[in-house]
């Protein structure tokens, strides 16, 4: 009954990181990472290095969701590795490595709060700032309009993928990602920079799936709307 | 088709279920009702297209690297580890 205008439906989310349905990425990463914690155990080196370079610059994006400078991050990533190490024969696998990990980042992350009295408030969950809107009001005709209530009379533009990916760009989402409001900020980075799945995030960041969602949607919405202004801009000014 | 065209959703309530269809959280009717619009309005496909690409970018955002002195003296720290 529908046209078939292929690209638009089917699963809503493409990559296995992005956004979603992540098992079948993890399964895939799981095998390797048997490998490594059992390296591990025996004490490999080399096992250890593969943790590293594959999860240390992820420790420390998670660790900044809490701990105000780069500096003390850095320092609460290191810490959790040796959290990561003590607890090595406690990991059983019911969720994955990456998100087992988070989770020791953010305690550390937590109790390193607490001694300095200068986390930022990631505690006062669900206490964000009000809706607003996802999409400018006024970017739509008006509820009562006789032929098209409800609709763009000023629609979005689509963008230029190489653009989209360029360095200024990269940087512009990730300096509209800092302005929100942090409990947004924190689950925008779980899901759509790490990677993790809903599941895993709320378990890292102890929410409710319902609110996980709702954040998840603020935050997207508001990058999504830095990021139409920022690409405007750019064609203005060529 | 007449049920659907009487609820016809708006750009407007759209743009506030985007991440629900993106997570599969969308009751099957309204799923229907979000891609039946998405097949008549170019507004809404560029809204759902561009933040897709938003969510693309964003996994770039993960590719840092590891200077190697940190990674040093993390391995430092592990040799530190298994000697104790």
């Amino acid at each position: 009954m529908m046209p078939a205008s292929q690209p638009l439906f089917g699963p809503a989310v493409e990559s296995g990181s992005v956004g979603g349905y992540p098992s079948r990425h993890h399964r895939a990463e799981d095998q390797g990472e048997e490998e490594v914690l059992e390296g591990l155990r025996h004490g490999d080196e080399a096992a250890f290095a593969a943790l590293v370079d594959k999860h240390h610059t992820s420790m420390i994006r998670v660790a900044r969701l809490y701990v105000e400078s780069a500096a003390a991050a850095e320092e609460v990533a290191q810490e959790a590795w040796l959290g990561v190490l003590q607890g090595l024969g406690r990991f059983q696998g019911r969720c994955t490595l990456k998100a087992w990990i988070f989770s020791i980042v953010a305690n550390c992350a937590k109790s390193r709060g607490a001694r300095d009295k200068r986390t930022v408030p990631l505690s006062s969950l669900g206490q964000d700032d009000g809706d607003g809107a996802s999409v400018e009001p006024e970017r739509f005709l008006d509820g009562g309009h006789p032929r098209w209530p409800g609709h763009w009379c000023e629609p979005p533009e689509a963008w230029n993928e190489d653009e989209l990916v360029s360095r200024e760009t990269l940087a512009a989402i990730r300096a509209a990602m800092e302005n929100l409001p942090p409990t947004q900020r924190a689950v925008m980075t779980m899901r759509d920079v790490e990677g993790l799945g809903s599941e895993e995030t709320c378990q890292v960041l102890g929410i409710s799936e319902a609110n996980q969602r709702v954040l998840l949607h603020r935050a997207r919405s508001k990058v999504r709307k830095a990021l139409e202004g920022y690409m405007c801009e750019g064609e203005v000014s060529q | 088709m007449s049920a659907a065209i009487k609820t016809e959703l708006t750009c407007k309530e759209l743009v506030e279920l985007v991440t629900d269809y993106l997570e599969d959280r969308l009751p099957l009717p309204e799923r229907r009702r979000f891609e039946l619009h998405l097949c008549t309005c170019t507004g809404c496909r560029i809204y759902l297209g561009q933040m897709r690409a938003l969510l693309r970018a964003c996994g770039r955002l993960a590719e840092e690297d590891l200077p190697a002195a940190t990674r040093g003296a993390l391995l430092a720290t592990f040799r530190e580890w298994k000697g104790a």
